[in-house]
């Protein structure tokens, strides 16, 4: 397999990367791209589709196939592209307004259906593209050239919905935490179904440190946490504070206070069925919580739409007796003339 | 047959069942027109049915009719009037009367003409009284009190019973044209192998119908439709949404790509997509996406993908799928635009037909966006243009628009089944793994297609996209002359079509002065308006367009052949306008109809001899 001896190199395409410098996005095709030798694709066997949108430029990054749909319609290109060859390892990348503000709908029926591809999510809170206006994740009040007085529309969370839509697979990661970013691309790529992965992604330009609050060094550690399935959720500089349910809410909780041990905190359960833990865990927002990292669903149920079309094609030919137009044109009520 | 009745044989009868929407018109009209086309007539059939699934039982609203035109000629209408109306109830007979011919005859179900029914349907008084009813002969005759006299032995529930009571009226129906009734019985037991009784009760009723028309000698005389002098082969009924999908399939099978079709439910097209959907033994994938947009989104996916991929739709749907086709146009993938045109704008109206999306079909798109257009004109040859706006968008690597209505869509004719291998090749241009030096956007210099490289192929990985590309290397580029000439070479590539199209062809007298000029849905009426018309001696010329954009070749040689030109079409003048854009050196005389209905060859005739005159 020569897919063993490349690297990231290999998928650079020749195209100059035309984002902004210091852009989140710099940092999430350097994570796409050290991903991508591990999955055991060949280059030609991978497509990338994308919409409109700063990120959506994407595509031509990546020395694979490649798709630059329209604003709002990656998740429908890149559905058309799985279920015409579930061979393929296809990849959408969209931005927060691409993917949940004109292409919402597609995002949500893409999440239904389960098809087995992959989505980054590359979540600034604002229109770069257009310069500057509001998106559906921008905070409420945030001021924008569009809401000079602040947004009065509340903000969509991208894992509220992925798991609220009873998705299969979601996974949070931030621009500057690149090695995780990887990590989470890979999980996503083994996962069977709709793979939702949102990046955090610094708009150096009209968003600038946006998720700073999160993201700077100092604080950085008290105030996300790292999920792991199978492992109790502990976070903080110190690793002293954890996670534990209290009143039907999650709770923050510093270990060696109240006798609480590490015994009390929960364990991460990514498999499981049952949405309502992963909707809090997704949920959860600085400063009341940490905000969670890391895969938070991972549930491995239902087959994948793709491949239900495939078995369903070879359940049906098996019992018909129509294997051709010609079959099909001689079945049922026909008649000579003489 | 009765001894005593008179058989009168005739060339042609239109006989129009109507009822409630749950009467099974549908059905009865269906299995009539089956046994016509079996005992060797030419058969054309219309369904008439509204949007609603149950209006209100008894109101016009909720009326149901399907027209069978059969005869002993070619038969190329489903008939404007109709000799014989059956009327289920007094809303039937309001929607229809129209219909029927002055010396027609009217059968109606008596037992439904009570005062409820008779002022459900809007009637202040007797029908037959407030109806011209003179010449014709009027038969009344008590279907439901027939069926459930016929039916009290047989263990039915009364429910059950009453529904059989469309049969009763085919029994009659069948009795005065003299059609065996051997195909109905053969059909309930198929229909309903599995409830014997259905098939009983079926059964009894036709042939009780067929007796009592026999019997009451209310008719005067039988008639009899002797068969047509058809071409020898294997014959099946199809209407034209089955055409369009089997059409598809057959190129999808010849150009061995598999079929895929992307696309959401819309009146009228939808049973092009429940066709394809049902042969998954033929490998075709179907994808009901959440919109119109989607639809086509994953279809121009799956292109990509390297299927022979569609989209089915009707107008509102069209207007949607705009920016998509945009984006098929950029990226040069083929793909097939079905659009079954219906009454407009916005929802219009669903069930009904029209030939008002041309000019969206042509125009109806950001920028310079030029597409291939191609228009159906019968139910049977939906099936050869399908073929052809696959084999056209694969060789040429463009999107084509084919274009069909609610009129062909519903509408059927017995089809001879054709040999497959008289069909031309599909060349499919894939671009061969590791080709060295291969372009994305490099062309056949005859029809300026570019390769199709599809994802999976080695050494052939590149991007394609919405923007604006680079000559032969497809890069992005905002070169304003590269713009320019990217514009031509799209534009350039569609023309390059007409040299792959047969030349238009003249009907009627090539030295008349007049041309009449149709496209699409309209042939039928306007060919039959045409032989009625020369029949009187006169000379007239007809040409009816399949190709639309390219025009055929020869069109500009046609048209100068002519003094007068008459476009007939149901819109306000589409074509036209079309036509005067490209040759604008004649002038175009209009007729146009905009009911939701066909042209009826009453109308065409009379418009035909006037503009003679002109």
């Amino acid at each position: 397999m020569d897919t063993q001896v490349l690297n990231a190199e290999d998928f650079k395409s020749d195209q100059m990367v035309r984002w902004c410098a210091g852009c989140g996005d710099h940092a999430i095709l350097s994570s796409v791209l050290k991903t991508l030798p591990q999955l055991g694709y060949k280059h030609e066997d991978i497509v990338f589709v994308s919409g409109i949108g700063c990120s959506s430029r994407f595509p031509y990054y990546v020395n694979t196939y490649g798709f630059h749909g329209i604003h709002g319609r990656a998740m429908a290109v890149a559905s058309g592209v799985k279920t015409s060859n579930p061979n393929l390892s296809v990849w959408i990348i969209c931005g927060d307004g691409d993917g949940l503000a004109i292409g919402g709908n597609h995002f949500l029926h893409l999440v239904r259906r389960n098809i087995d591809v992959n989505l980054i999510m590359f979540n600034n809170r604002i229109y770069g593209l257009t310069k500057g206006q509001y998106s559906p994740t921008s905070k409420l009040g945030s001021v924008t050239k569009t809401s000079p007085y602040g947004t009065i529309e509340r903000p969509f969370k991208p894992g509220g919905i992925t798991i609220g839509a009873n998705g299969t697979y979601f996974a949070r990661s931030i621009d500057s935490m690149p090695k995780i970013t990887t990590e989470l691309l890979i999980e996503s790529a083994k996962h069977k179904g709709a793979s939702i992965t949102e990046v955090l992604q610094n708009c150096v330009i009209y968003n600038d440190r946006i998720f700073a609050d999160i993201t700077d060094r100092d604080n950085r550690d008290d105030r996300i946490i790292l999920l792991k399935h199978g492992e109790p959720m502990i976070f903080g500089k110190n690793q002293d504070k954890g996670l534990i349910m209290r009143n039907n809410r999650l709770a923050v909780v510093q270990l060696g206070q109240d006798g609480i041990t590490e015994k009390d905190l929960l364990v991460h359960d990514a498999h499981c069925e049952f949405i309502g833990i992963h909707q809090l865990l997704a949920d959860m927002d600085y400063p009341d919580y940490p905000v969670a990292i890391g895969v938070i669903r991972s549930f491995d149920g239902p087959k994948p739409y793709d491949e239900r079309m495939e078995d369903q094609i070879v359940e049906v030919s098996e019992k018909s007796k129509i294997h051709s137009v010609h079959d099909l044109m001689y079945s049922g009520s026909t008649w000579e003339v003489k | 047959m009765s001894k005593q009745a008179k058989v009168i044989e005739i060339e042609e009868v239109a006989i129009r069942f109507s009822g409630d929407s749950g009467d099974g018109m549908q059905l009865t009209g269906t299995l009539f027109s089956d046994t016509s086309a079996i005992y060797g007539n030419d058969v054309s059939t219309f369904p008439d049915y509204p949007a609603e699934i149950r209006a209100p039982q008894g109101t016009v609203g909720g009326v149901s009719g399907f027209q069978v035109h059969f005869g002993h000629t070619r038969i190329n209408t489903p008939g404007d009037y109709c000799d014989v109306l059956v009327a289920m109830n007094p809303a039937a007979l309001k929607a229809n009367f129209r219909w029927v011919k002055p010396d027609g005859i009217i059968i109606f179900d008596a037992d439904q003409f009570d005062e409820k029914n008779i002022e459900k349907a809007g009637y202040k008084g007797d029908p037959f009284e407030i109806e011209d009813v003179s010449g014709i002969q009027v038969i009344s005759a008590p279907i439901s009190t027939l069926t459930k006299e016929s039916l009290k032995d047989v263990g039915l529930d009364p429910k059950s019973i009453l529904r059989c009571k469309n049969m009763f009226a085919l029994g009659i129906v069948s009795w005065l044209f003299d059609r065996p009734l051997e195909h109905a019985i053969k059909f309930f037991n198929t229909k309903f192998a599995k409830k014997p009784l259905l098939v009983t009760a079926n059964s009894k009723v036709l042939y009780d119908g067929y007796y009592y028309a026999e019997t009451i000698e209310a008719f005067g005389s039988c008639y009899k439709v002797k068969p047509a002098e058809i071409e020898k082969g294997t014959y099946r009924n199809i209407n034209g949404n089955a055409a369009i999908a089997w059409g598809m399939m057959a190129a999808a099978e010849r150009a061995d790509l598999q079929l895929f079709c992307g696309s959401y439910p819309i009146t009228p097209a939808t049973s092009i997509l429940e066709e394809l959907a049902v042969r998954k033994d033929l490998k075709v994938k179907t994808y009901q996406a959440e919109d119109e947009i989607a639809g086509i989104c994953t279809a121009i996916g799956a292109s990509f993908a390297g299927s022979l991929a569609v989209t089915t739709t009707s107008g509102p749907g069209l207007a949607l799928k705009g920016e998509a086709i945009g984006l098929a146009v950029m990226t040069e993938l083929p793909l097939v635009i079905v659009d079954v045109q219906r009454g407009g704008p916005s929802t219009g109206l669903p069930t009904k037909t029209e030939q008002s999306d041309l000019m969206q079909a042509l125009y109806g798109r950001n920028g310079e966006s030029p597409v291939v257009i191609i228009a159906t004109s019968t139910p049977s040859n939906c099936f050869d243009y399908a073929y052809m706006a696959c084999k056209i968008a694969v060789e040429h690597m463009t999107p084509v628009i084919l274009l069909s209505d609610g009129f062909l869509a519903n509408g059927t004719e017995p089809w001879k089944i054709p040999n497959l291998n008289d069909y031309p090749d599909i060349k499919v241009p894939r671009a061969a793994a590791d080709t060295p030096n291969w372009q994305s956007y490099a062309r056949d210099p005859e029809t300026l297609a570019r390769t199709w490289a599809i994802p999976g192929t080695h050494g052939l990985e590149h991007r394609l996209g919405s923007l604006e590309k680079m000559n032969l290397t497809g890069d992005v580029s905002y070169v304003p002359e590269n713009h320019e000439l990217m514009t031509q070479l799209r534009d350039q590539k569609v023309q390059n079509v007409a040299k792959d199209i047969p030349p238009l062809e003249i009907l009627g007298d090539e030295d008349a002065e007049l041309l009449v000029i149709g496209w699409g849905g309209t042939y039928g009426h306007l060919v039959t308006a045409l032989t009625d018309v020369r029949r009187e001696g006169k000379k007239v010329a007809l040409v009816q367009f399949n190709y639309i954009n390219p025009l055929p070749l020869n069109t500009k040689e046609v048209l100068s052949k002519f003094k007068k030109h008459l476009v007939c079409e149901i819109n306000l003048g589409q074509f036209a306008n079309y036509l005067r854009m490209q040759f604008p050196e004649y002038q175009y005389r209009k007729f146009n109809k905009v009911m939701g209905l066909p042209f009826t060859v009453k109308d065409l005739k009379e418009v035909i001899i006037k503009n003679l005159e002109d």
